[in-house]
């Protein structure tokens, strides 16, 4: 029998079949892509980080620890940047490097763009040199060639805030960090320095095996138990009694704050047992008896405010909300499923989306211009206070040469002394007003009122005038 | 072997392989949490995770689960509203494609808006006719954008404030 019958129909053709072949090989080849994708994932959110090294309380080289946590270590580095704001930040300025000072890079010099500020200093350091800040990264190098340390005798206590300061304290102290810090304290500069080697690091915020924050600079640790004995906690500890939340201001407040040097001794000492607002300050100095140095064109008794960041936050709606430091300095950022803090130290307005945009929902340009808003009329009062402050200085001065007497310039000189610290407190804070608007201007226009008053008390008169 | 068997032989193996790496994959991304109430599964990838821990410490978390807010409450709005989200969501997180801080879309506004009067009627519903001049309706969440899910602790206020 002839198999003459055509075959049965195939239900599908040969192509058909193949097509659905590579079909489902793709999508098969996609799946396995993305479930590859969905692990890494999970293995980012799972590692923190791979300990290659073991940290201990000695690790001072950044370095080593950035082997660890290589993520904070990149941004870390990233503080050599120097960038503008519209205010604030610095330019790098190109500089012919001398036997006295290598450095090939600088940032403006503040007294040349403001000659204002020599008036005020006159007779003290200040006056010779003041650049611009720039990143933790050059806070070594520009202590070391500021014609402030260079021309003139400073004690070791300087060291306290330019560089990373926990290991040779411990080293010097025998294991004990405050003993440590005493010995520095009441040496030269110049001998002190050479124990120090690298600016700020991790160890000094970080503990090595846990990577909690963790306060190490006794000039906090001190000026901290002062403040809260003050406000009724007595032998406060800051590593053992504050929350994760006030430790991510409160390590930035090892430095960046007002402060002087105590007595013979020149113990470093944050001058908060009164409080923290510039009356306080002016309060604790007035009872200690402290001046910094006696004004080369007045003969006024005055005091120089230093970058008192911390004591402004706090008087600012960012602190009562709960806002730390951190939170806008070094916003979270996340790579892959992590997330980390940018270690890359900046002014927020460098990086508006991570640092404001996360609780302000308005557009960049909008909370820009809030801030910037807020700048310039700190910047303008505090123009005012400054030409205040130097009308007072030329009429103190033109009295004096007019033969008055110690005791009838006792009174402009001390409004001199309190009005230039409060203009000084708001001039040397790095944030124009930002940190807390009103209370800089509450201090500026207090500082006029000191000014005018000066003015006033040098008048001949029917009523005497009572100093401040 | 004839030669017409290996095509269907290849064809099955490869409808077996992404069957197989399907459902593990569906199973290994805990693909089953996506149909469920479970807040947790909103922070599967770690994303949510703020706004999750935020939720737990928030006065809605004994009332509301994430779903209550963020997706229609009739049952087809809300799986139509969990597959499309749950897609661009899976899309922009596997690409890392997605601008920080994350915000709600106009459409997941309006979701949120329509459950918070789902809920607080007898309380809103005197406030929601557009009798503010200028302004169309008046916007729960404009306000009370932190109710859900409060991102900064007020816990933790430095009592360095004076």
């Amino acid at each position: 029998m002839a198999s003459e019958e055509t075959p049965a129909p195939r239900r599908f053709s040969r192509a058909a079949v193949l097509t659905i072949a590579v079909v489902a090989g793709l999508g098969a080849a996609a799946i396995t892509a993305l479930l590859v994708n969905i692990f890494e994932r999970k293995q980012e959110a799972r590692n923190p980080f791979f300990r290659v090294v073991e940290l201990t309380d000695e690790t001072i080289d950044p370095a080593v620890w950035g082997k660890n946590f290589p993520l904070q270590y990149d941004a870390y580095l990233r503080t050599v940047d120097q960038q503008r704001t519209r205010y604030g930040g610095s330019e790098a300025l190109p500089k012919a490097p001398s036997e006295a000072d290598p450095r090939s890079v600088v940032a403006q010099e503040r007294i040349e763009e403001d000659p204002r500020l020599k008036t005020m200093w006159a007779g003290y350091a200040f006056s010779v040199d003041f650049r611009k800040k720039r990143g933790h990264a050059y806070m070594l190098e520009d202590q070391t060639f500021t014609r402030r340390v260079q021309e003139f005798k400073q004690p070791g206590t300087c060291i306290h805030c330019h560089a990373s300061v926990y290991v040779p304290y411990r080293k010097a102290g025998g294991g004990d960090l405050i003993k440590g810090f005493e010995h520095f304290n009441q040496m030269p500069y110049a001998e002190a320095s050479k124990s120090f080697t690298h600016p700020i690091g991790c160890i000094d915020c970080h503990d090595p095996e846990t990577m909690a924050l963790r306060v190490t600079r006794p000039g906090f640790l001190e000026g901290i138990k002062a403040l809260k004995a003050s406000q009724g906690t007595p032998n406060y500890d800051v590593n053992a009694m504050a929350t994760r939340q006030e430790m991510r201001s409160f390590v930035c407040g090892q430095c960046h704050v007002e402060y002087y040097f105590k007595g013979p001794e020149k113990r470093l000492t944050y001058p908060w047992a009164k409080g923290l607002k510039v009356e306080d300050i002016v309060a604790y100095y007035d009872e200690v008896g402290f001046t910094d140095w006696t004004h080369a064109e007045t003969g006024a008794p005055t005091l120089k405010a230093q970058h008192p960041e911390f004591e402004m936050w706090n008087q600012g709606i960012h602190a009562r909300s709960g806002v730390a430091c951190a939170d806008c300095h070094m916003p979270y950022v996340r790579v892959g499923a992590l997330k980390v803090s940018d270690h890359h130290v900046r002014s927020p307005l460098l990086n508006v989306n991570n640092a404001c945009q996360t609780c302000h929902k308005w557009p960049e340009a909008e909370l820009l211009a809030r801030a910037e808003t807020i700048q310039t009329r700190t910047v303008g009062l505090r123009n005012k206070a400054m030409d205040a402050l130097v009308a007072l200085i030329t009429d103190i001065k033109d009295a004096k040469a007019a033969g008055a007497t110690d005791e009838q310039l006792k009174a402009a000189r001390a409004f001199q002394r309190r009005g230039q610290f409060y203009v000084d407190f708001i001039e040397s804070e790095n944030s124009n007003g930002f940190h807390a608007p009103q209370e800089a201007t509450r201090i500026l226009g207090e500082a006029i009122d000191s000014f005018r008053q000066g003015q006033v008390s040098l008048r001949p008169r029917l009523v005497a005038t009572k100093a401040p | 072997m004839k030669t017409g068997t290996v095509a269907p032989i290849l064809t099955l193996v490869m409808l077996g392989a992404l069957l197989g790496l399907g459902a593990y994959t569906f199973v290994y991304a805990k693909g089953w949490s996506y149909l469920t109430n479970d807040p947790a599964a909103c922070a599967n990838c770690h994303v949510m995770n703020e706004q999750y821990d935020g939720w737990r410490k928030s006065s809605h978390r004994s009332v509301a689960v994430c779903n209550d807010c963020h997706v229609p409450a009739d049952l087809v709005g809300k799986y139509v509203t969990k597959g499309t989200n749950g897609f661009w969501h899976s899309f922009y997180f596997t690409t890392q494609s997605f601008p920080e801080p994350i915000r709600a879309t106009a459409k997941s506004r309006a979701i949120a808006e329509a459950n918070c009067r789902r809920c607080h009627d007898p309380v809103v519903q005197a406030m929601g006719t557009p009798s503010h001049a200028g302004i169309p309706e008046i916007s729960c969440i404009r306000c009370h954008g932190s109710v859900g899910h409060l991102e900064l602790s007020a816990t933790s206020v430095a009592d360095t404030w004076r």
